[in-house]
Formats: structure tokens, sequence, C-alpha cells
């Protein structure tokens, strides 16, 4: 007969001690890594599924950032003329959303982490951090879809027109994956707090999308963090992703003003954003069932 | 092996859990900001918010109101390799047992420890993805089940084999009959190697052949492989053959511990507590008894004395009484028959004898009676409906029929017959013949 291969992952203290949870501090990190098999197939699902049921596929994932980019041009770089600290427009917008698209769309898909699975949770146990984790992951993937444009345009801008001595790309490039994990890390603090709370209260739901949609204006996409004026700058320091986008900027392009202390304010707020949203978020899933 | 032979692999410590009625399904804001305000006035002198009206049976109030015991101070063990069946009435507890064990909500009070790796199948196919190929969904579920992808590659193989399904383990499940649907997800979950393993009424799927393969193999896990399985079902036939020992669960608290006999005969018995009269209202229903309601089932003998037990030579009477809420023009009511292993044995209606009626409303009692001749000296199932001429206005299942006895009856003989109906069956006796019967062997 074939033998049970997790047979040796058995410790002999193997047990699980179900009872009512008061503590907020525990977060089953071993169960999280027995189930990182789960991870790895649900990014699979998200990609599958997404390729196959879309017309374009993954071409979709270019096409949308590229779009919205054409829509900032017209909008806010010919009509408005909002200032784009030297850099080419398209470039600038290019690279903002880049940053924000992965943030937005983590956060999007993460906030429904309860409501979206319902039927799940409730015929199954896994850690269900697994679940933003996941999302996190596999939009991951189309951040590095979505790279490929950027790379494009850079390029073009850089070898065949003027404005290409305004943007240079040197070692600051390797501190990206440092960026994107920071995002990664704010992402998920802000969907567990929004998953959690609609968990609870299921019409904030809307209030979620509102707020992802204003964020966007509050964040230095559409405008560089630069012509924030002084009196103002102290929003810029509550918001991480200001930091972040501008960061990004600055290590793609080669351009950008970002002071320390927002630097340093904008990862403190990271850290709090994430750790406090697990903590919330494994005080609801325990008892989520039962309400959604 | 590695547990100690003191130590029951699985151990609940009376483990109860409290439902608040009012919060069942998420709030919302603006109600939590509803009820702040009201609590607000209500200090200042006006009338407090009116409760909402829930019927919750006084045994299983909690100390709020609107909150209800799901589960009360239950305790039982369970050694290893053991298999338990668990059963009981619907609304019982049942289901929020198996949704503690497998921790998808946890209790409000009490304690459980389970040594060894758990895997529930509450649902087959939980997280199946329409757009995945049979393959990609093998995968996925395995993983969700709690298998690791090496585990699941391992006997990837044997999955497809058992499923039935390999001409078309590379297309979309979204492409699948629904029978092959069921037989993947369920070969899936056949094929989990956990040292318990969490079983809900999963098995009533799929067809009666592949039910029968999904009995077997479970039972090869649990006796061959010495695992522990737990196992929530109202198919009394799989508790017979499968299952050492029993626990009726009853109004949320544990109503019979012990072996398997005894929890059928007890279950089966009266739920009500050994009355002839059942309380339909009482009973669980799906959206049905707004029109009208089924109100109470009494059986009687052939006297018109209360019962709860018939003999095998006589009618069964029944009497019930039900409420007409809304006038119905074609009145009609079914009764069948189920099996405590769940077979359909037959159902028969109103107006197979009597033209449909038009009823106003008001309180009825309508009587019927059968014979039980043909019944084994088994438990049974009456399910009702009411019609209005085109829909079911109220259906009200497991019903326990009177035990059926006979006192002529070799017990053990009895509990040898095959199916679900005895039919007497006239013999001759042996005749010798002269003629000498040749066995030709082509």
């Amino acid at each position: 007969m074939v033998k049970m291969e997790p047979a040796t992952d058995l410790a002999p203290g193997y047990e699980i001690v179900i009872e009512p949870n008061r503590g907020w501090l525990r977060i089953a990190w071993r169960e999280m890594w027995e189930y990182r098999d789960l991870l790895v197939l649900l990014v699979r699902r998200d990609f599958l599924s997404k390729y196959k049921q879309t017309l374009l596929g993954p071409a979709w994932f270019i096409l949308q950032p590229l779009l919205t980019t054409v829509m900032f041009v017209i909008v806010f770089g010919r009509v408005a003329q909002i200032p784009t600290d030297g850099i080419p427009a398209p470039l600038f917008y290019l690279c903002g959303l880049l940053a924000w698209n992965y943030f937005a769309q983590n956060v999007t898909a993460g906030a429904t982490t309860f409501t979206a699975n319902t039927q799940l949770f409730g015929k199954v146990y896994f850690p269900r951090l697994i679940v933003p984790a996941a999302t996190i992951v596999s939009n991951l993937f189309a951040f590095v879809l979505q790279l490929a444009p950027f790379v494009v345009v850079f390029g073009y801008y850089k070898l065949f027109t003027d404005a290409g001595a305004a943007i240079s790309i040197d070692w600051r490039v390797l501190l990206v994956p440092l960026l994107l994990l920071q995002t990664s890390l704010f992402s998920l603090g802000v969907s567990l707090w929004m998953s959690a709370s609609t968990a609870k209260y299921r019409d904030l739901v809307h209030l979620n999308q509102f707020i992802i949609q204003l964020w966007l204006f509050a964040t230095p996409v559409i405008y560089p963090l630069s012509k924030i004026p002084a009196r103002l700058e102290w929003l810029a320091w509550l918001n991480p992703m200001a930091a972040v986008v501008e960061a990004f900027r600055i290590t793609l392009l080669g351009r950008g003003t970002l002071s320390f202390g927002c630097l340093v304010s904008s990862i403190v707020l990271t850290l709090a954003a994430a750790l406090s949203g697990i903590v919330i978020f494994q005080k609801m899933e325990r008892t989520a069932v039962d309400r959604v | 092996m590695s547990l100690a032979s003191n130590q029951p692999i699985v151990e609940v410590r009376g483990l109860s859990k409290l439902y608040h009625l009012g919060s069942i399904g998420s709030v919302s804001l603006r109600d939590a900001a509803e009820r702040l305000v009201s609590r607000f006035r209500g200090k200042n002198g006006a009338p407090p918010p009116k409760p909402l009206q829930h019927r919750i049976p006084p045994d299983r109030a909690g100390s709020e109101p609107n909150s209800f015991w799901a589960l009360k101070d239950i305790s039982f063990d369970v050694r290893q390799g053991e298999v338990v069946g668990i059963i009981g009435g619907n609304g019982a507890g049942k289901s929020t047992l198996l949704k503690i064990l497998s921790r998808i909500t946890e209790p409000t009070e009490g304690r459980a420890v389970l040594r060894g790796r758990v895997a529930s199948l509450l649902e087959v196919g939980t997280g199946f993805h329409p757009e995945l190929t049979g393959r990609e969904n093998i995968f996925l579920n395995g993983a969700i089940l709690g298998m690791k992808r090496a585990e699941i590659a391992r006997k990837f193989d044997e999955i497809v084999s058992f499923a039935e399904v390999e001409a078309f383990i590379d297309t979309p499940v979204k492409r699948y009959s629904s029978g092959m649907y069921v037989r993947l997800a369920f070969a899936v979950a056949a094929h989990l190697e956990p040292e318990i393993l969490i079983i809900d009424e999963v098995l009533a799927v799929g067809d009666v052949a592949f039910q029968k393969k999904c009995l077997g193999k479970m039972q090869d896990v649990a006796t061959r492989e010495g695992r522990t399985v737990l196992f929530v079902t109202h198919n009394m036939q799989a508790v017979r053959h499968m299952c050492q020992r029993a626990i009726l669960i009853e109004n949320g608290r544990v109503g019979w511990l012990g072996d398997v006999v005894t929890a059928i005969n007890r279950y089966a018995g009266n739920p009500e507590g050994h009355t002839s009269r059942i309380d339909l209202d009482r009973m669980a229903r799906n959206n049905t008894g707004e029109t009208a309601r089924l109100k109470t089932l009494e059986f009687l003998d052939e006297t018109g004395a209360p019962i709860h037990r018939v003999e095998r030579t006589q009618e069964l009477r029944g009497r019930i009484a039900f409420e007409v809420r809304e006038p119905i023009r074609q009145f009609d009511l079914a009764m069948a028959v189920t099996h405590s292993g769940g077979e359909r044995v037959f159902s028969e209606t109103f107006t197979d004898q009597r033209r449909p009626q038009a009823l106003g409303s008001g309180c009825y009692d309508l009587e019927f009676s059968f014979p039980v001749q043909h019944l084994k000296i088994e438990s049974y199932f009456l399910t009702l409906w009411c019609w209005d001429g085109v829909d079911a206005v109220d259906f009200v299942a497991d019903i326990p029929l009177p035990e059926v006895v006979d006192s002529h009856a070799d017990s053990y003989k009895e509990a040898r017959r095959w199916g679900v109906v005895r039919v007497p069956v006239r013999w001759t006796q042996p005749s010798a013949t002269s003629e000498k019967i040749a066995l030709t062997t082509p």
C-alpha cells in the first residue's frame, strides 16, 4: 500500500486545539507555511482564469495602463497642463500608474476576501490569509506584464527624442523590488482592514471602492510630489503611497523629489498597516462565516 | 504509533455555540447606526427598539434576547481508527458541530483537541473553478482540502481513473456533465489521507453505483488504513454498515453516545420524547409554510388510541392537523415514505382517490391510513407536502414513522433481509420428481 508521505512531518505532538480564541496576537504562521502549495495553486488559478475568460487574454494587462495613460496625457497634460517634473508626460503617467495599479488592484481584490469567498470559507478550513496573499502574488505577474509597455516607451524616449536627456536609469533600479515589497505590504494591510470591515458591515463595499478612486488623486500619480505646496506636505507624509509612487519615478526614471522624512513615515505607516491588518483580519476570520 | 494509547485522537469537552439570530448575516452600517441612535433615545425615555421576533425553543434560548444555543455542552472522545456516525434531526446541531471541528467557525465555549491532520469534507468540489480543466481542478481542490502538491501528483492517475474521466481530463470542468463533475470532485476527496476525516452528507450525490464505490473507498480508508472518521449523515444504512459508534445529537445536546443500533432506534423512535403527537410546525422548512402550514401529526391505532409503535398486521392511521392561511383553490396532500437508509419506498396523494378541493382559511384535520404489512422491522420516515394545485405550499420531511413491530418475528432473521420492503412470498413444498436434472456444459 502507498505510504502516506506527510507522515514524516507529523511530530508526536501534532495537535489542533479548537477553543474560543480571545487572544489578539495568535497568528498561524506555521499553518500558513503548511498551506504554501495552496498559495501557489491559487495564484495559478487567478492567472489561468483571468487569461482564459477574457477575449484579449494577457494583452488586457498591457492595454489597460496604455489607454489610461493616453487619457491622462490628454486630460491632465494637454487640457489641465499639470507639469510632470520635466519627464515626458506619457512616461510620467505610465510610471505612476505602474505603482498605483499594483496597489489598487491588490486592494480592490483583497477587500472582498470574505464577501467573495463566502461559499468556500463556509465549507473548508485553511488559513484565510492565503487568499489575499495569493491575490498580491498574482497581481505581481500583472505588474511584470505592465512593465513591458513601460520599457518600450522608455526606450523610445531615451533613444529617439531630445527629452531622453531628462530621464536616466542607474543603480537605483535595483531598489524596485524593495518598493514592490513595500507596496505589497501596504496593500495587504489596507485590503485586510477593508475585508474585515466589509465582513462586518456589508455596505462598506461601496465606500471602499470610492476610497480607492479618491486615493488616486491624493497620490502623486498625475502630478509630481514636488508640486505639493509646503503647507500640505503633511498629507503626503500620511499617505504611504505618495512616497512609493515618487520613489518608483526616482528608481525607474531617475527624476523626482522625495524627502527622507516622507520616506521613513511611509515605511513606518506601511508596517503599522500590515501588522494591524493581519491582527484584525485574524480576529475576524474566526467567526466571519457566521456573519457573511 | 505516535499517539499514546490512552489519549483519544479526538477529544471534545463542553463544546457550545451561541448564535445571535439578529446578527446572522452581516449587518449594514446603517442598521448599526440606527441601533446606536435608538439606544441614545432609549435613555431619554423613548421606547427601546422592538426586538425581532424569532421562535426559539425555550431550552435552546441564550441569556440575551434572540440568542440561540446551536450546540450546548457537547463532550465525547473518539479513539484512533474508529468510525463514528453523527446523527440527528434537522436543526439538531450536527452541522454546527462539524463546522466547529472543521475550524470553519469557532465555538463560544468549550474545547476540542484533534490529534492529527484533519481533512473535512462538507461539500464535494469546494473551490472548483469552471474555467479550469479537470487536471488543474484536481490540484486546486486537493490543495484546498489540505493536500500537498507532491501528494496530489503522486495520486493523480489514481484519482483520474477512480473518477472515470480520463478522456476529459484536459477539458474545462464547465463542459463536464453534472455526473462527471461530481465524480471528479469526489475522487479528489476520496484520496485524502488525513489521520482524521470529517465527512458531511456528501455521499448523497451522484448515481447509486458511484455512491457505493465511494462508501467502499471510505470504508477502506477507515478499516485498512486505520484512520479515524467522523461521519454526519441521514443515511442510517451507511451508519449501520460503517460505524462502530454513533453520536445522536438532539436539540444541540448529546442525546446518545454509544452503540449504533441504540442510537438509530432512539433517533428513529421519537425525537419528541415518545409522544405519538409530532409537532410539524416546529420542523425545518425551506421557504414554505406561509399559505398553508402543517401543524401536527398524530399516529393512531385502529381504535383511535395514540401509538408510537405499530404491529405489522395492523393499519397505521395518521391524523394531520393543518392550517390554511390563504384560501387554496385546489388542495392536495402528498405523502411519501422513505426507508431510514434513504431509499424512497412509495408515495401517494390525496387526489389519487379524491377530487381536489377548494379550502377556505381555517384549521383542518385530515386522516390517512395504510397497512404496514409490507414494511420491514426497521425505521421509516414520512414526508408530507401540501399542494395548492400548482406549487407545494408546505413541505416537511424526515418525520419518523412509528416503529413497526412484529411480535412473532425472529429479529436475527429480520435483520438479514434485503431491501426496504418485505413482500411475503408464498412457497410450495418441495415435491420429488422422477427426472434427473442433467447439467450440461457446452
